[in-house]
Formats: C-alpha cells, sequence, structure tokens
C-alpha cells in the first residue's frame, strides 16, 4: 500500500518535559486515521513537527517516498491545527488567494472549495467578522485547496456550537468518501468512532494502539437485561464461566462475555432456566469505553 | 523570489495601517522639496533656504539621502508590525503548513525591506533630481551625475536599519516592543558614545570603536551635510574654526554595515528554525 506519512522512533522533548516519546506509526493511501488521546498526550506536538512548525528531539520522519523535503511535501498536504490562523484584515478570498501563492495552486480553486464549507455568499467579508464556526470552515476550505493527498485536523471541532459541529462533521464526511486520506486528532471520541477507520492512542506521548478501531480491544461485547426475577438472573450469570463480570444499575444488568455467545442462545438458555427477559440487547464497546479501559489499564 | 515578493505584497496591500504609514512616508519624502520655499525676510537680513545652495548638484545628493533617512522609521514600523503580527496572528505557522520553508519566509521578509529601500531610493533619485533641475546653479550633466555613491549609501542604510527591525520583530514578537527596544538599543549606544568621548577616550578613539556598532556604523554611511554649505565654512572662518572633514562614502562603512545586514538576517533565520511555534 502506497504510504503518505511513515513516523519513526519520533521523540520531543520540552526542558525537562517528554511531549512524544519514541513514537512510530504509518499512514496510508485511502484510509480515515485517527489520533486519540486525552488533553496534553502528545497529538498536537506530534502534529507539529511532521507539519514543520515544531522541532523534533530525536528520531525520524517522511513524507510520501521520502525524497522530497517537508515544506515541499506540505504544498500536497491540507492541515489545519487547533484555531483558524488568517490575515484578519483581508477577505476570505484576499486570505485564500495568499494560500493559492504558496501552495502554487491555481485561483480558480478558491469559489469551489468556499462552495464546498458554504461561504461562497460571504467570501468578500473580512477573516475578523466570521463567527467561529465559519472561520474554522475557511480553515477548511483553505486546506482544501491543493486538492490535498491527505488532510490533516486537529481538534477540527473544537469550541464550536452544535450546529457549527455537526456541520464540520458532515463537510469531514463529504471529504473522506471521496477518498481523500484524513488524519483527525481529536479528544471526542464519538467524532472519530463516526468517521476513522484505524487509531492511534496517546497517552502521555506513549503509544498504546495503532490498528483498526474495529480490532482495538479484543472483546466479545456484552449484554444488557432486564428481567423481573433480577436476582435469580445475577445469580445465574455469575455461575456461568461465559461471562466475567457483572453490573448492576438502575434495574438494567450488564454483563461482561468472557467467550463468544449468540444472542438467540443465550435467550433460550435463560427461558430453560426459567428467567424471561423483558429487555435484551447485545452491543460491543463503544470506542469511548474501550479507550477508557485502554487508557486506564495502562 | 517573485513569488516571494508577490506573497509579501499581498499581505501588505490589505493592511490598512501598513499603507498609511508608507503614505505619510512618501508624502515626507517629498515635502523635502518644501525646504526649498523656507523664507526668511527681516527688514535687511534675507533668508531664503533654496539660495543658500543646499538644491546645488552634487550637494543635493548628500542634503537630500542625509534628510530622507530620518523618515525610514515609518518602513521601519511597517517591517516590524508586519513581521511580529505574523506571530500574534499565528500565521507564521499557517505560512509552514501550508508549505513555505523557514528560510522562504525571512527571505521574503528580506526581500520586502530591499524593496522598500530601492523604492526609497529611485523617490530620493527622482526629488532629488527634480529639485536639482529647477534651483541648482550648475545643472551640466558631468556634474548632476557625480556624488552618486550616496544613493548607493542611502540605499544600504536602509536595508541595514530595516534587517534590524526585522530581526527585533522575529525575536520579540510584538510589534510595539520590538519598535521600543530598537529605540532603547539607540539610546544606549548614543548616551555611552557621548559619556566615553566625553569622559575618557575623546572622540576620535571613540570614533574608531563605534564604527563597528550597528547605528553608529549606518549614521557613518551618510555623514552630517551642514557643515559642507558654504554658509557655514563661512560662519566658521569667521569664528576661526576649521570645518573640513571628510563626508566621503567610504567602502570599509559599507562593509560594516553590510556585514550588521547580514548578521541580523541569519540571527533571524537561525531564531525561526530554532523555535518551536
Amino acid at each position: 500500500m502506497e504510504s503518505i506519512l511513515t513516523i519513526s522512533n519520533l521523540t520531543k522533548k520540552f526542558g525537562y518535559l517528554t511531549a512524544v516519546k519514541d513514537l512510530s506509526f504509518t499512514i496510508n493511501k485511502g484510509n480515515v486515521y485517527g489520533i486519540l488521546g486525552p488533553n496534553g498526550s502528545g497529538k498536537s506536538t506530534t502534529l507539529g513537527i511532521v507539519l514543520n512548525v515544531v522541532n523534533k528531539t530525536q528520531g525520524d520522519f517522511y513524507w510520501f517516498d521520502g525524497n522530497i523535503t517537508t515544506h515541499d511535501a506540505l504544498k500536497k498536504v491540507g492541515a489545519i491545527i487547533e484555531r483558524p490562523n488568517f490575515y484578519p484584515y483581508m477577505t476570505a478570498t484576499q486570505n485564500l488567494k495568499l494560500v493559492c501563492k504558496i501552495k502554487g495552486v491555481d485561483y480558480a480553486k478558491i469559489d469551489e472549495k468556499l462552495e464546498i464549507v458554504g461561504l461562497l455568499e460571504r467570501k468578500d467579508s473580512k477573516f475578523k467578522t466570521y463567527s467561529l464556526g465559519m472561520k474554522q470552515r475557511l480553515a477548511i476550505a483553505s486546506a482544501l485547496l491543493n486538492d490535498p493527498e491527505i488532510l490533516i485536523l486537529d481538534e477540527p471541532t473544537n469550541g464550536l456550537d452544535p450546529q457549527g459541529i455537526h456541520q464540520i462533521r458532515e463537510i469531514i464526511k463529504q471529504i473522506a468518501a471521496k477518498g481523500t486520506t484524513i488524519l483527525l486528532a481529536s479528544h471526542l471520541l464519538d467524532e472519530v468512532e463516526k468517521v476513522c477507520s484505524h487509531v492511534v492512542v496517546l497517552r502521555k506521548g506513549v503509544k498504546l494502539y495503532s490498528g483498526r478501531v474495529d480490532e482495538m480491544i479484543s472483546s466479545h461485547g456484552f449484554f444488557e437485561l432486564k428481567t423481573n426475577k433480577q436476582n435469580e438472573l445475577v445469580a445465574l450469570l455469575e455461575n456461568n464461566v461465559s461471562f466475567k463480570n457483572i453490573k448492576v444499575e438502575d434495574g438494567l444488568v450488564t454483563a461482561f462475555l468472557d467467550s463468544p455467545m449468540k444472542s438467540e442462545d443465550f435467550n433460550k438458555y435463560l427461558f430453560e432456566k426459567g428467567i424471561i427477559l423483558t429487555h435484551l440487547v447485545q452491543r460491543k464497546e463503544s470506542l469511548e469505553e474501550q479507550f477508557l479501559q485502554l487508557t486506564d489499564n495502562n | 523570489m517573485l513569488r516571494l515578493l508577490s506573497i509579501e505584497f499581498q499581505k501588505i496591500k490589505h493592511n490598512k495601517a501598513s499603507k498609511v504609514l508608507i503614505s505619510i512616508y512618501f508624502l515626507l519624502l517629498v515635502s523635502i522639496a518644501l525646504i526649498a520655499s523656507i523664507k526668511f525676510d527681516i527688514g535687511s537680513i534675507k533668508f531664503h533656504l533654496a539660495e543658500l545652495g543646499i538644491f546645488n548638484f552634487p550637494y543635493i545628493w548628500h542634503f537630500n539621502t542625509f534628510v530622507a533617512a530620518f523618515f525610514k522609521i515609518f518602513l521601519l514600523m511597517v517591517i516590524v508590525s508586519m513581521t511580529a503580527n505574523e506571530y500574534s496572528n499565528k500565521t507564521l505557522k499557517q505560512n509552514l503548513i501550508d508549505g513555505l520553508s523557514k528560510k522562504e519566509f525571512i527571505l521574503s521578509k528580506f526581500y520586502m525591506a530591499l524593496s522598500f529601500a530601492a523604492i526609497s531610493t529611485v523617490f530620493v533619485f527622482l526629488v532629488s533630481i527634480v529639485l536639482g533641475l529647477i534651483y541648482s546653479s550648475y545643472t551640466e550633466p558631468a556634474i548632476i551625475f557625480t556624488d552618486l555613491e550616496f544613493l548607493l549609501a542611502f540605499f544600504i542604510k536602509l536595508v541595514c536599519f530595516f534587517s534590524f527591525g526585522l530581526f527585533l520583530g522575529v525575536l520579540i514578537k510584538r510589534s510595539a516592543f520590538a519598535v521600543a527596544a530598537m529605540a532603547v538599543l539607540f539610546l544606549i549606544e548614543f548616551i555611552s558614545y557621548f559619556i566615553i568621548s566625553g569622559h575618557y577616550k575623546g572622540f576620535d578613539e571613540t570614533d574608531r570603536i563605534y564604527q563597528f556598532l550597528p547605528f553608529k556604523s549606518m549614521w557613518n554611511l551618510i555623514d552630517e551635510p551642514g557643515s559642507r554649505l558654504s554658509a557655514a565654512k563661512e560662519l566658521a572662518a569667521q569664528l576661526g574654526e576649521d570645518l573640513t572633514y571628510d563626508y566621503a562614502v567610504h567602502w570599509y562603512e559599507i562593509a560594516i554595515v553590510l556585514g550588521w545586514t547580514a548578521l541580523f538576517i541569519f540571527l533571524s533565520y537561525r531564531l525561526l528554525k530554532k523555535r518551536d511555534l
């Protein structure tokens, strides 16, 4: 598979603090990646390093096949980090013209990209008159100007209202649907879960996991159950070796599986034991639950 | 180079404050012409500056470049604020992410400084030619085009001054503080010069040391033109003073200033390269 970004043994120290520690991973073409981690886990520092604004302490990274300087590679990358940064006294069009000049892109793209993020009718307003959501959408338009090989988004919905968050997510989904490689850093797990196929999980600068989202934890999922004979149910489950953990909360019994089991088999088994369920749901852990398990265990 | 200049020009042309400062600068340069109209008629004493010979070729090159150099502070403010604002708006970060290299960033600012200096030099040349042709007692081409090295000195002086501002802008990241820092450095150099020359070493020896310092070296490029005026000489002669002095532009003066310019640009680049944004 064609690799877009390769990071090997990357380390960054700020004085005594090690923000990124011996980090290695590869971004391949066509996938949507999430970098997950609590605040201060080194997500932005890692992105800062590969985007040429933070100096690495040790290790290496290279873009594409490695035969291109970082700043030339960045002309084929679209990135927005943390806050949208533009010249406040210029209009959207003027700001994007400047980006076109830096990236060596034709001006014709400007209106096309403003259209995608829905800012076409405000294109001649000064940047400083924009709301935060509009600023963030302009940043996405700017990152898309060169039809990038990879789009890097660092906390793209930070500080936005629900509507703004929704708009940004819709835009990201559209872009992902077109086959653009995306690298999304976030601490908002449902955000990552909704769009990413692969994740890298970081904690205190150390990589805890990298790979497919659905393989993040080897887990068989769990059942959510309700019945009128709750005590009997719990007693039965606790004696069953297929379950490793039983939790009871507000009349809802959650039983975590230790080995695979189908819901119809489980239902039949309980019925034979004389327990009739009023509620049965089989689920896998959400990314949030997996993430918390992963970051707690280490 | 053209790409970097057009990037820089795009940043400046929409900035209101920069446009105002640049307009004021060029108005002030034109206003040198107004000196010509300074006239006092008090009874029998007639004082008309234009008739003192300040607009005579080739003296006008010396006089106009000397006066015009005082106005460079306006362009300095443009350079410093355009540089420092890249930090406060975080657009420097965005520029780098968009694919500008750190070297290109410093170069684009330096090219802007070069263009400012070049345009100023051409402008001063034009103003001087026009004023000279109107007021000069001599208009033979051979005389008009002597002493043009003052224009070169003017250009280099401006480039160095702007590079200094660029460096302080990168170093301090806040335009007001960068300009203030420059003023403080100037005062330190200026005051210490008079303390040392007055109390310890005398002017000659102090000059030998201070010719290597940034402000004094820039000042040395174009010496004050007043003492060259025949009126000043006459006055001095009556008082028994000899005002003969070396006002020429020397190669080593140029070399020192170019050395500072190179150092400022290099340090700006190093600083940007080492820093995490």
